[in-house]
């Protein structure tokens, strides 16, 4: 599966940005191969409003099947879930940490956004 | 005429002005409520509603069967209002500003406009006085378009007042734009003063003839007063601190009932407003030539 962990730089080592919309980048992960590579989130990041909506159609284009990150505003999920892209949120850690709880079952694939819109 | 009052900073008196000139005329007037996020003149006005109409925005619907995922209407969009997925093309109304570009841009022809409620109109009659009120719905964030239906449904009358919101963003430069003169609203205070310059910016980048009105007269210091004396900018008028202003409208009861005596004020400001208005056609028809010899009294 490819998954999309948000992070603060593109590194198995470096820690999860609780952001979205606003991470400072994606890394897109394939858990069988292991293999990372990384999607600059330049245009979201820089957006006056729009940020979760953006980067979520971001990720949804590099192929992503799932979303790792801290929190989720009610834009961004609906656009992932349009995008048919699952959800985990609650990811805390650094990246190589939040495969291996997505991989043991420890993060939760969220229903729902968990936070308001423009949250941070 | 359309006469304008806007202010940089809030709370300096826009509607307690607006108010009094609507009041004090002796015409029939509309007072367009242009403070679409919180409007308040209603609150001292009595009146049959004589009309009411939603304010809508057209905004894209995606017919999915139709869509081909080809991606021209997102990276049309400048607003993120409408994403391109593998599933097709996905609309964030909210995020929408309604330019009508991805609808015409479609090659496949999958999407259509359809309205979308942001806001609403309403019309009382009050004597004289026919006050229009702009609303923009609790969570819309596009009250430029709400402050243009207002505006248009002053047409028709002689003598219009707008009511604008406070600052120097979209919404101000939509209630303003078009009118004949501007007044500003501002209090004698540092920061009255501050947001004072940043609203004479705006108007002066619109071309329009404006003066200024300090309320709250004697509050503060004298800085307002140096400003626009430095700057050539006439002061129309001061109110003064009156603590029965304050009560008066506490109690939703408009300046002029407590202080008649400011009435024949009001009454002889818009006469002077009229003038500025009918000064500006001058320069902007005749050139500079007329300006100066209108500055300097030399009768034309």
């Amino acid at each position: 599966m490819k998954v999309a962990i948000t992070a603060q730089h593109a590194a198995w080592d470096a820690p999860v940005d609780p952001r979205f919309g606003r991470a400072r980048t994606f890394v897109l992960i394939d858990t069988e191969s292991r293999e990372l590579t990384e999607i600059p989130n330049t245009q979201a990041l820089d957006a006056a409003q729009g940020a979760g909506v953006q980067a979520a159609a971001l990720v949804c284009r590099a192929g992503a099947e799932a979303i790792v990150t801290g929190h989720c505003g009610p834009k961004a999920f609906a656009a992932l879930m349009a995008g048919e892209v699952k959800v985990f949120t609650g990811a805390e850690g650094t990246v190589a940490e939040a495969v291996a709880s997505l991989a043991a079952g420890r993060l939760k694939e969220a229903d729902a956004a968990d936070v308001a819109g423009h949250w941070a | 005429m359309i006469v304008a009052i806007a202010s940089g900073k809030g709370g300096t008196g826009k509607t307690t002005v607006a108010l009094s000139l609507a009041l004090a005329a002796d015409r029939p007037v509309r007072l367009l409520d242009c403070d679409v996020e919180e409007p308040n003149c209603h609150l001292f006005l009595a009146g049959e509603q004589t009309f009411r109409e939603d304010v809508t925005l057209p905004t894209p619907a995606v017919d999915l069967d139709a869509c081909t995922a080809c991606g021209t209407c997102g990276e049309t969009c400048q607003f993120g209002g409408i994403i391109v997925l593998p599933t097709g093309a996905h609309v964030f109304p909210g995020l929408c500003h309604a330019c009508g570009a991805c609808v015409r841009l479609c090659p496949a022809g999958a999407l259509r406009e359809e309205p979308r409620r942001i806001g609403e109109l309403t019309e009382i009659q009050a004597g004289t006085i026919t006050l229009i009120t702009g609303r923009l719905d609790v969570g819309q964030t596009l009250a430029p378009p709400v402050v243009r239906a207002v505006r248009a449904r002053g047409d028709g009358e002689e003598l219009q007042i707008v009511d604008a919101p406070p600052g120097t963003s979209c919404p101000v430069v939509a209630a303003v734009r078009g009118a004949d003169v501007v007044v500003l609203v501002t209090e004698p205070t540092p920061f009255g003063l501050n947001d004072l310059e940043l609203a004479v910016e705006t108007v002066r980048r619109l071309g329009l003839p404006f003066g200024v009105i300090v309320n709250r007269a004697g509050a503060g210091d004298a800085r307002v007063h140096e400003y626009c004396a430095k700057e050539g900018i006439p002061i129309l008028m001061e109110i003064p601190q009156d603590r029965r202003i304050a009560e008066a409208y506490a109690r939703g009861l408009p300046v002029v009932s407590a202080c008649p005596e400011l009435r024949p004020a009001f009454l002889a400001l818009l006469d002077r407003l009229a003038e500025m208005a009918r000064h500006a056609v001058m320069v902007r028809t005749c050139g500079r030539r007329v300006f100066y010899a209108v500055d300097e009294g030399v009768n034309l």
